[in-house]
């Protein structure tokens, strides 16, 4: 019980939420980060499916990583993931329908998203199933984390709510409030997350002076 | 004057290192270099001086921008009596007053969040305090429509102060130009506040001075009334002297004009930029008359809107445009031409001069480098005819 806990797969799973996390370190997945964060709702759904895609397709990858064949690699890394997007997206279908809708084609595009395949070529197949479940919970999580930032930001700033719950008052309006229109565009997703990775470079990478 | 300059001697041992104030160097040396020219100069390389540094080109574009901004205020008032219809029994003092008790905060506003944030900008940098802000904070007001809320304006300059010039490096650094940046994130985020037909004009009484108008009052600009389809209510010596509703500075030509012969004869705008912007301006809307796409001449599509105010202050700006000669020419095509098809060809922006502007400033470095680049390959190819 305690190797599974060790101190190496705690970085393994701690690591890519701050030091080395997939948006703001290594820029992957910034595409559908913008696409999908104009509300929190789909943000925190798209970021839970990225989360369990990552977590799967990584363990998978990881089991059968001694037999695959190098030379096809990609292509088989690529069915399981798109086995695990198809279930995630049906899954997304039955039971929350209106988001799966707004979410339209990026449940779709997760099988591109380069954070999955970067864990996969990366981690998964060269190391054990267990570290490499954590490595990818780690990342998507780290990924969500971002996700929900930007969404709260841009839902209550250009929506007024969270959630969909009205968190800006009436009374504010008839003062003279109004939601900012550019929040729920992308240009503005794009502007908040540039402003998310300059503060945290700016807190964890100091200049060397 | 010279009990400034010995004040300021006086209390400049304070501020140097070591002295009491040395925290707040960075100001002192700013508001220092605003009222004198320094007399220290560079110490190493090679340069040229002349007696003109970057804050009296900004100084100088300020003034030029006064015109604009005076008949701005009077045209506030006018359009506000107007609409209530007391022009008659009103004198000039009163419309131009109200129409100064109208502009002034937006000024002020727009000054002090600006100097504001380049002043801690510069002391938490711990560099010299850059003068960019001199004419950006009074261009800001000049753009936007009279009834837009302070607290808006506030955050758009903050906006545009912070991520379109610091995080690029500050002045000289930035790719789009500050003011319009402001008026875009304006325009995008609170479109109701900045376009369509209630903004344009004051609708309420400030101090006594002015009428409040009834709630549904409405005024389009005449670009927004072209853009829908109706005629324009406004005869061609109105649009050229300005007496029609639309952002505080842009409406009249000839205090734009002025502004306009300050800067070309002081050499601090270049002509080539200027002229370029209405000879494209011009050649498309004779082209979409032409082609029967808009219902007014040429002449109108310059004297309307923006085109002119953007011309001359927006589009010559030196640090977004392009810098070779044969990139001017290029680039204030590119604005004039892009402004008319936007305007034209676009049922949702009746006007275009600020796209076409932000977007000629991010082509401004690709036509300054072909054009380098044109030059490198025809001198090459000089030299290996030559050779042969």
């Amino acid at each position: 019980m305690s190797k599974l806990f060790s101190k190496e797969n705690k970085e393994v799973f701690v690591n890519p939420l701050n030091l080395d996390n997939p948006i703001m370190v290594q820029v992957l997945g910034i595409c559908s980060a913008l696409a999908v964060t104009s509300q929190l709702k789909p943000a925190i759904v798209m970021g839970l499916a990225v989360t369990i895609i990552t977590a799967f397709s990584n363990v998978i990858i990881s089991l059968i990583r001694n037999t695959i064949p190098s030379r096809i690699r990609i292509i088989v890394q690529l069915v399981v993931v798109a086995a695990l997007v198809t279930i995630v997206s049906q899954v997304l279908k039955a039971f929350v329908y209106d988001v799966s809708v707004e979410l339209s084609v990026y449940v779709g595009l997760i099988i591109t998203n380069c954070i999955l395949m970067g864990r996969l070529e990366a981690f998964a197949m060269m190391n054990k199933p267990w570290p490499s479940f954590l490595d990818g919970i780690g990342n998507g999580l780290g990924y969500a984390f971002i996700l929900v930032l930007v969404g709260c930001i841009r839902e209550l700033f250009g929506r007024g709510s969270l959630l969909g719950f009205q968190l800006i008052p009436e009374s504010a309006y008839h003062a003279g409030y109004l939601n900012n229109g550019m929040m729920t565009m992308p240009a503005m997703a794009l502007i908040l997350l540039g402003c998310v990775i300059w503060l945290h470079r700016a807190y964890f990478y100091k200049e060397k002076k | 004057m010279k009990a400034l300059r010995q004040y300021l001697d006086k209390i400049k041992p304070k501020f140097e290192p070591g002295g009491k104030l040395h925290a707040f160097q960075s100001i002192f040396d700013g508001l220092e270099t605003f009222l004198y020219v320094p007399n220290t100069t560079s110490k190493v390389g090679t340069h040229i001086h002349d007696s003109i540094d970057s804050k009296r080109i900004m100084s100088m574009v300020v003034i030029a921008a006064l015109p604009a901004l005076l008949f701005g205020m009077y045209n506030v008032g006018y359009q506000n009596y107007a609409a209530a219809g007391h022009l008659a029994d009103a004198s000039f003092f009163d419309l131009f007053f109200f129409g100064f008790l109208a502009v002034l905060p937006k000024v002020v506003v727009s000054y002090a969040v600006g100097l504001g944030i380049e002043f801690a900008w510069a002391q938490w940098k711990h560099e010299e305090i850059q003068e960019g802000f001199l004419v950006t904070g009074i261009l800001i007001p000049l753009i936007i429509p009279v009834n837009c809320p302070l607290w808006i304006l506030m955050l758009a300059v903050a906006f545009s102060v912070v991520i379109c010039k610091e995080i690029f490096g500050g002045t000289g650094m930035n790719i789009f130009n500050v003011a319009l940046c402001a008026r875009a994130f304006l325009f995008f985020s609170y479109p109701s506040k900045m376009t369509g037909d209630t903004v344009w004009v004051a609708s309420n009484s400030i101090l006594g001075f002015g009428y409040d108008l009834p709630d549904g009052f409405t005024a389009a600009t005449p670009l927004g009334e072209i853009g829908v389809g109706a005629n324009v209510p406004y005869s061609l010596s109105d649009m050229i002297t300005g007496f029609i509703p639309g952002s505080i500075g842009e409406t009249s030509v000839i205090a734009i004009g002025i502004g306009a012969i300050i800067l070309l004869w002081t050499g601090i705008a270049s002509w080539r930029t200027m002229g370029s912007v209405f000879g494209g301006g011009i050649l498309m809307a004779l082209l979409f008359k032409h082609l029967g796409m808009t219902s007014i001449d040429w002449y109108e599509h310059i004297v309307l809107g923006g085109f002119c105010f953007g011309a001359v202050f927006m589009a010559t700006d030196p640090v977004t445009s392009a810098r070779t000669h044969t990139g001017q020419w290029i680039y204030g095509f590119l604005i004039g031409a892009m402004a008319l098809i936007i305007r034209v060809m676009n049922p949702g922006y009746p006007e275009g001069m600020m796209l076409a502007i932000l977007f000629a400033n991010m082509f401004a470095p690709l036509i300054d480098y072909y054009v380098v680049q044109a030059n490198i390959s025809k001198r090459m190819k000089r030299l290996t005819k030559n050779n042969k």
